[in-house]
């Protein structure tokens, strides 16, 4: 029977040469990933249930990113946990302050990640990966714990939906305008259960950067996984990045889906997702009169290289507005190195913005950025919901790096394509 | 496993991790520290109000959002004995049954109950029955694969039993 892309990894990692929607499997894991937040809680687990090994320490990834530096002493207190649990396992894997980065910008940076894996992480954004051709999905605690200890996990086996993308983004709208402007079509239980499996030449014309962008939030619409097909494209990341030798899988012509959906890429705008649901999508030319107290441009989401230079292109020259606090947070270590480098960090303090060492900080609430009461923010970061950056009555505007920074300049909701264009003009 | 019977509690659709459990508590994963601030964010009375056995009831993709397993956790401490919605975010469904927070889906039920009636599951049935209103239904049963883990206790006590067989 003719399967999708996620099928075959799945049938691949359970040995089974072929798998159907709804089957339950075991599958073997070629990775496991936890951060500073869910690994104590996975150790508690793993420890209770009294497993004294881990399976592979070579397959095991720890990132402390949530509340690093740490922001107080209970957060310190987890990093500790994390920090003693890989030092008895070996696990090598393991990034700590000053090497650490956005685990889902991380991994695939450091060759972690290739296409044909299947990987489990204890992040609801794990499912990143499917960018590069990989399956992975995010779970909880005891499920990374029974991971570390037997490289295995259940699945049920996922049917999909198939988006087909056409076109070429025109210039200012990025793969966050794609994803949200597919998660206000769909909502934020249009894919429960669902692979979300991006095909068509249109895939093939969106950056890496775009992809992991895209995948990041399928999560956003309840999906398992989001997966690409694996092109020229993608096989020169993973060969820069120094990832294993890729195991390259294909959706059957044939096979079978729930629902297809037609994106054109050209005529995708600036969209702004309005709170409290990532479903609230509208353009960002509708949404003007939002005035807002703060700005983030970082996350798994959007702190990668090209959300860095999206900012620097709106930002440089300019300043942001009298009354807003921008922060930038470059998603890893080696990010952070090239802003330096090449001058964005520079060209983002002069502007008026703060650039943070990597953290997932203010995009969950946890610290660097709480908004007060009745406070709004346009955020680059993934969620909307009530109270995700603090105060239960704040607001949370998600949007692009694009729109974001051009927000920053006006102090009210900004689409982003005049002020880009208005800064080439100058530059 | 035994039956479920308290008064519920009613949510609306979407209810995220967010708000069960927000992140500025994720400072520590101690059970009952967490339970102390479960739903704080969409219901600041509702930790004064719990009592051991009532249940939560609510509509569509109930825990969606963050992967935090702290959330069934703070739910389950809390006191609540079974979970009824008509959907659940898929994290939070596998969290749910790997730790032992029973839950079950069944839309016309919780079209019907309304905040506070006394509710009695019945899990080996999947009969749901409202005793302030006198009306029951039937819950989606689980796959086998998933009795057999709620069964042995959560998903680490499965893989153990496994490793002994």
């Amino acid at each position: 029977m003719a399967m999708t892309m996620t099928q075959k990894i799945l049938a691949h990692h359970a040995k089974l040469d072929n798998v159907v929607a709804g089957q339950l499997i075991l599958a073997d894991l070629t990775g496991v990933l936890g951060n500073d937040i869910t690994t104590p809680v996975a150790i508690a687990e793993f420890e209770k249930a009294g497993f004294d090994s881990v399976y592979d320490p070579e397959k095991i990834n720890v990132v402390l990113d949530h509340f690093v530096p740490n922001k107080d002493i209970k957060a310190a207190k987890q990093s500790a946990a994390c920090r003693s649990f890989c030092k008895k396992h070996e696990i090598s894997h393991f990034y700590d302050v000053g090497k650490m980065g956005i685990e889902h910008a991380l991994l695939p940076e450091q060759g972690r990640i290739t296409a044909g894996d299947c990987l489990i992480g204890a992040d609801s954004h794990t499912c990143t990966y499917g960018a590069l051709g990989a399956f992975s999905t995010g779970v909880g605690s005891t499920d990374m714990a029974a991971g570390m200890a037997t490289g295995k996990a259940w699945f049920k086996v996922p049917s999909a939906i198939k988006v087909e993308l056409k076109g070429k983004l025109p210039e200012g709208v990025s793969g966050k305008d794609v994803i949200l402007s597919l998660i206000g079509q769909i909502g934020v239980d249009g894919a429960l259960y669902k692979s979300l499996e991006f095909a068509g030449d249109g895939a093939g014309e969106l950056s890496m950067d775009d992809r992991l962008c895209i995948c990041n939030m399928a999560i956003e619409a309840g999906a398992k996984n989001g997966i690409f097909p694996v092109d020229e494209k993608t096989l020169t990341y993973l060969k820069e990045h120094g990832a294993k030798e890729p195991l390259v899988f294909e959706a059957d012509a044939d096979a079978q889906y729930d629902q297809t959906i037609v994106m054109n890429l050209d005529e995708l705008v600036p969209v702004v997702s309005w709170p409290h649901l990532p479903e609230n999508t509208k353009p960002a030319a509708d949404s003007t009169e939002v005035k807002i107290d703060q700005v983030v441009i970082g996350s798994c989401t959007n702190g990668r290289m090209e959300d860095m230079e999206a900012a620097y292109e709106i930002l440089h020259g300019n300043k942001v507005a009298d009354g807003v606090r921008c922060i930038i947070i470059p998603a890893t270590m080696d990010i952070y190195k090239q802003c330096i480098s090449n001058g964005y960090l520079m060209a983002f303090i002069e502007a008026g913005a703060v650039v943070s060492t990597p953290t997932c900080g203010p995009c969950l609430g946890g610290y660097m950025g709480i908004l007060a009461p009745g406070e709004r923010c346009i955020s680059t970061t993934n969620r909307n919901f009530v109270g995700r950056m603090g105060d239960v009555t704040s607001e949370v505007y998600l949007a692009s790096p694009y729109t974001a920074a051009a927000s920053a300049l006006t102090g009210y909701i900004t689409d982003p394509r005049a002020a880009l264009a208005a800064n080439k003009e100058e530059n | 496993m035994n039956n479920a019977c308290g008064k519920t509690f009613v949510y609306p659709d979407n209810v995220d991790t967010d708000v069960i459990i927000p992140a500025r508590y994720l400072n520590t994963p101690d059970a009952k520290a967490l339970a102390a601030h479960c739903m704080e964010d969409i219901d600041a009375t509702f930790t004064a109000r719990v009592q051991e056995g009532d249940l939560i009831t609510a509509g569509w993709n109930f825990g969606c959002g963050s992967s935090r397993e702290h959330a069934p956790l703070a739910i389950k401490t809390a006191g609540i004995s079974c979970v009824i919605a008509k959907s659940f975010a898929r994290i939070f469904y596998r969290n749910a049954i790997n730790i032992g927070l029973p839950i079950l889906e069944c839309e016309e039920a919780v079209d019907e109950i309304k905040e506070g009636d006394e509710i009695e599951v019945d899990f080996a049935t999947g009969t749901i029955t409202d005793k302030t209103q006198n009306k029951s239904w039937t819950a989606q049963p689980f796959p086998e694969f998933i009795q057999n883990i709620i069964a042995k206790g959560g998903w680490m006590n499965y893989l153990r039993s496994m490793d002994n067989e």
